[in-house]
C-alpha cells in the first residue's frame, strides 16, 4: 500500500512537471534600485505573457562586476543565457567569438518575424559589425545632456529659459554666475572619458581612433589627441584654475551631482538616464535641460552625440530550447510598448522608432525629456560619431581619467596628457590584439 | 619538546589531512595556477591562449606604471607602519601608566580592530568626502582645501590614515603586553640612579621592547602591503592618477576589471616572491639579531 502510494505520488509529480515543461533561462544584469525593480516587472510581464519560457533575472552588482561574473562563469561552464554588458565591454565581447552568439544569428535561427531595421541607427550602430549585423540586443542606452539651474540663472541676470549653446557661452554665463554670487562655480561634469572626451569628439565630428573609431578591426589605434580635444582639455584646465569648472572625480564622477544638487555649480553635464535622480534631488530650484555645448569655430559641430549604457549578449554553450527562449525574450523586449514603458520610466532612450512614436505624449508632458533622443538623432551619424569599439577599453577609460588628473594637477599640459592617453592606450590595444588573434 | 610516536603510519597523515587539503585547495593550487597563467596570454573568456614565456614579466619590467606602483606601495607601507606603530606605542605607554582604568582604555582602544577593512574605508570616505564630509569642512575653515579626488597628497594621506587607524589597536595590544612584561624594578633602579622619564624610556624601556617592535614591524609591513585592499577600494580606488594604486590593488584591477589575466598573474608571482623575501628576512635576520 505504502509502495503503491509512493509510486502514484511520483507519477503525479512527473505529470505535473511535464505539464510545466517550461524552458528556464538566466539573465544576469546590473540594474540595482528602482531600475532593478522595473526590470523585474518587465521580466514578469514576459513570463506571464506565455507559458513556454521563463526568464530568471539576477542582479550581479555593478557593470564591471556583472561582466566579470559572466566571464568567470563562462570559464567554469556555468554561464547564463543572457548577460547585460556595458558599452565599453563591447570590444571584449565581440572579440570573444567562441563565447557569444551574435543576436542577428540567434534571431535568424530562432526568432521569426524579427526585423532589425526598426531600431534607431544611432543606437544600434554602436552594436553592429562592419557588415551591419546586430551583435547584441540594445536594452538601456543613454546619452549625456546638459542640466542647468534656472533659479541660479535668474539670480545672475541670465535668461532662465536659454541654456548655453556653445562653450563660449558656458564660459560667459559661468563668469556672470560667479561674479553675481548666484553660485560658486559655473559647471561640473560626470564622466570625463565618456562625456568630455568621447562624446565631445563625436559631437564635433572628430575621430577618437583610427579605422572608424575601431569598428574597422583589431589593429585600430587611438587618435584622440587632435587639436579639438587638446583645445577642450586645455580650456577645462584653465576653467578649473579660474573656478568656473569643478572636477567631480574619475569614472562617473561621484561628486559631480552633489555639487549640482547643493547649488554650488549652476550646470552639470551628465547621462540622460540620471534625469529621474536629478529631478528627485532638485527640490530647491527650477531645473532646465539643454543639449551639450559645442565650439562654433570647429567645423561640423554639432554633429550627434553617442550613446552609453548597456546591451544584452547571448552566450554560447546553450541548448536550442534555451536559444529559442532567449530569442522570444529579445523580441518581447523590442516591442514598442515595453520599450516606451521602460524609456519613460528610466530616462533611457527608446531604441526603436515605433517606441519613440509612442513616447510623443510623454515628451509633450515632460519638457526636456526628449533632449537626449533629439541629440543622438540630430544628424546622420558619421564614421566619427557612430560610436567606438576598442578592446581593453575599461582600462583605457581609466587612463583617460588619470591623464586628466595629471592635467588638473599641473604635471602635464593638455597636449602632453592626451598624447599619454594615446601612447598608453595603444599599448593596451596592441596587447588586446595579440590576445585575440 | 616531547615527541609523540605513532605506531600507525597512516594516522598522522589522516590527522593532518584537513589542514593539508585546505592548504592545497586554497593556497597551493591557486598559486600554481597563477604561475601557469603568468606564462600565458589569454583572451578574457579563455577561448584562446598562447604560451609567451617571460613576456608578461618583461612587459612589467618595461612598464613605468608598475614601477610607479612599486614606489607607491613602498611609501604607503612605510607610512602606515610608522604611523600605526608610533601612535600605538604612545597610547600603550599612556595606558601602562594608568593604575585603575587600564582595562577600560584597553577595551576601548581595541574596538577599531573589529571593524572590517571595507567598513573602515567607507567610514573614512564619509569623514573626508570633499563634498559632504566633516573634515574637509573643518579644514576649509582653517584655510586648507582638502580634496583627495584631485590631490595625490591628500589621497595618500587619506589611505594611510584609514589603514593605520585600523592597525593601531593590534599594535597597541602587543606594545602594552610588552611594556607590562618589563620588570618594574629595572625602571625603578634607573630612576634611583637619577634617570629622567625620557632617558628611562630610551635606555631601558625601548631596548627591552625591541622583540615586540621587530615582530610588529614585519606584521605591519605585511598588513600594509597585502591587507589594505578593502580600504583602498572603498576610498580612492587607486586614484587619482594611480597615486594610491598599491601592487595588490593593481593585481585586482588589471586582472578583474581589465581582464588582462596574464599580466595580473605575473604581478601575483612578483608579489609571492616579495612575501617569500619578507618571510626570509623575518626568520633569518629579525629572529636572530634581536635579543629576547
Amino acid at each position: 500500500m505504502i509502495r503503491y502510494s509512493t509510486a502514484s505520488a511520483v507519477a503525479l509529480v512527473a505529470s505535473l512537471s511535464a505539464a510545466n515543461a517550461e524552458t528556464t533561462i538566466d539573465w544576469w544584469h546590473a540594474m540595482g534600485g528602482e531600475l532593478g525593480t522595473k526590470l523585474e516587472e518587465i521580466v514578469q510581464g514576459f513570463n506571464d505573457s506565455q507559458d513556454e519560457y521563463k526568464v530568471v533575472p539576477s542582479y550581479k552588482g555593478t557593470y564591471p562586476e556583472t561582466m566579470t561574473a559572466a566571464i568567470a562563469a563562462f570559464r567554469a561552464k556555468q554561464q547564463p543565457a543572457i548577460v547585460q554588458v556595458f558599452e565599453v565591454g563591447t570590444g571584449t565581447m565581440m572579440a570573444a567569438q567562441g563565447a557569444i552568439v551574435p543576436v542577428y544569428q540567434l534571431m535568424e535561427e530562432h526568432g521569426e518575424g524579427f526585423d532589425p531595421s526598426v531600431f534607431l541607427p544611432s543606437v544600434v550602430g554602436y552594436y553592429t559589425d562592419s557588415e551591419g549585423n546586430m551583435l547584441s540586443m540594445p536594452f538601456n542606452s543613454s546619452t549625456p545632456i546638459l542640466y542647468y539651474n534656472k533659479t541660479v540663472f535668474e539670480k545672475a541676470g541670465l535668461d532662465p529659459e536659454t541654456p548655453p549653446k556653445t562653450w563660449a557661452e558656458v564660459e560667459e554665463f559661468s563668469k556672470k554666475i560667479i561674479e553675481s554670487d548666484a553660485a560658486s562655480c559655473g559647471f561640473t561634469t560626470g564622466w570625463i572619458s565618456w562625456i568630455q572626451t568621447e562624446n565631445f569628439s563625436a559631437w564635433h565630428n572628430q575621430p577618437i581612433g583610427t579605422l572608424e573609431n575601431g569598428f574597422g578591426g583589431l589593429d585600430a589605434r587611438l587618435s584622440l589627441n587632435g587639436p579639438a580635444q587638446v583645445q577642450h582639455w586645455g580650456n577645462l584646465k584653465k576653467w578649473a584654475d579660474e573656478g568656473i569648472f569643478k572636477y567631480g572625480g574619475p569614472v562617473g564622477g561621484d561628486n559631480a551631482a552633489p555639487m549640482f544638487y547643493a547649488q554650488d555649480c549652476a550646470m552639470i553635464m551628465n547621462s540622460s538616464a540620471s534625469r529621474a535622480g536629478v529631478i528627485a534631488n532638485a527640490t530647491d530650484f527650477e531645473l532646465g535641460f539643454g543639449m551639450l555645448p559645442y565650439y562654433d569655430d570647429i567645423e561640423g559641430a554639432p554633429q550627434n552625440s553617442i550613446i552609453g549604457g548597456a546591451t544584452l549578449w547571448a552566450l554560447s554553450g546553450k541548448t536550442d530550447e534555451e536559444y529559442a527562449a532567449t530569442a522570444a525574450f529579445f523580441k518581447y523586449l523590442s516591442t514598442p510598448e515595453v520599450q516606451a514603458d521602460w524609456a519613460s520610466f528610466s530616462g533611457y532612450l527608446p531604441i526603436t522608432a515605433a517606441a519613440g512614436e509612442q513616447m510623443k505624449e510623454f515628451y509633450a508632458e515632460n519638457p526636456g525629456a526628449d533632449t537626449g533622443i533629439n541629440q543622438i538623432t540630430l544628424n546622420e551619424p558619421t564614421a566619427n560619431s557612430k560610436g567606438l569599439r576598442f578592446g581593453n577599453y575599461v582600462q583605457i577609460r581609466g587612463i583617460i581619467d588619470e591623464e586628466f588628473e595629471q592635467l588638473l594637477s599641473g604635471d602635464k599640459d593638455a597636449q602632453g596628457a592626451l598624447d599619454s592617453v594615446v601612447e598608453r592606450g595603444d599599448a593596451l590595444l596592441e596587447e588586446f590584439q595579440k590576445q585575440n588573434q | 619538546m616531547k615527541r609523540t610516536i605513532f605506531s600507525n603510519q597512516l594516522l598522522p597523515w589522516l590527522l593532518l589531512a584537513p589542514q593539508l587539503i585546505i592548504t592545497f585547495i586554497f593556497f597551493l593550487w591557486p598559486a600554481a595556477q597563477a604561475v601557469r597563467q603568468s606564462f600565458l596570454r589569454e583572451d578574457a573568456f579563455g577561448t584562446r591562449s598562447t604560451f609567451v614565456g617571460f613576456e608578461n614579466f618583461t612587459y612589467l619590467w618595461n612598464s613605468p606604471e608598475y614601477f610607479h606602483s612599486l614606489k607607491v606601495t613602498a611609501v604607503f607601507a612605510i607610512s602606515v607602519t610608522i604611523l600605526s606603530m608610533g601612535v600605538a606605542l604612545l597610547l600603550a605607554i599612556a595606558v601602562d601608566r594608568m593604575i585603575k582604568s587600564t582595562r577600560v582604555y584597553t577595551t576601548l582602544l581595541v574596538w577599531p580592530y573589529a571593524v572590517a577593512p571595507a567598513v573602515a574605508g567607507i567610514l573614512w570616505w564619509f569623514i573626508f568626502n570633499p563634498t559632504i564630509g566633516i573634515m574637509p569642512y573643518l579644514l576649509g575653515q582653517l584655510g586648507y582645501d582638502w580634496n583627495h579626488i584631485s590631490s595625490k597628497t591628500d589621497a595618500m594621506l587619506l589611505v594611510v590614515i584609514a589603514s593605520a587607524w585600523k592597525q593601531i589597536s593590534y599594535n597597541f595590544l602587543f606594545f602594552l603586553a610588552g611594556l607590562q612584561s618589563i620588570p618594574g624594578s629595572l625602571r625603578e633602579a634607573a630612576a634611583i640612579d637619577g634617570a629622567g622619564p625620557v632617558r628611562r624610556f630610551f635606555d631601558i624601556t625601548f631596548p627591552l621592547l625591541s622583540p615586540t617592535t621587530f615582530f610588529l614591524l614585519v606584521v605591519n609591513i605585511v598588513y600594509a602591503m597585502f591587507d589594505t585592499f578593502g580600504v583602498i577600494d572603498a576610498t580612492t580606488e587607486g586614484g587619482p592618477a594611480q597615486a594610491t594604486n598599491i601592487m595588490v590593488y593593481k593585481v585586482y584591477f588589471d586582472g578583474f576589471i581589465g581582464q588582462n589575466i596574464g599580466s595580473s598573474a605575473a604581478q601575483s608571482v612578483v608579489l609571492m616572491m616579495l612575501v617569500l623575501m619578507l618571510t626570509v628576512v623575518q626568520f633569518r635576520f629579525v629572529e636572530k639579531k634581536v635579543a629576547y
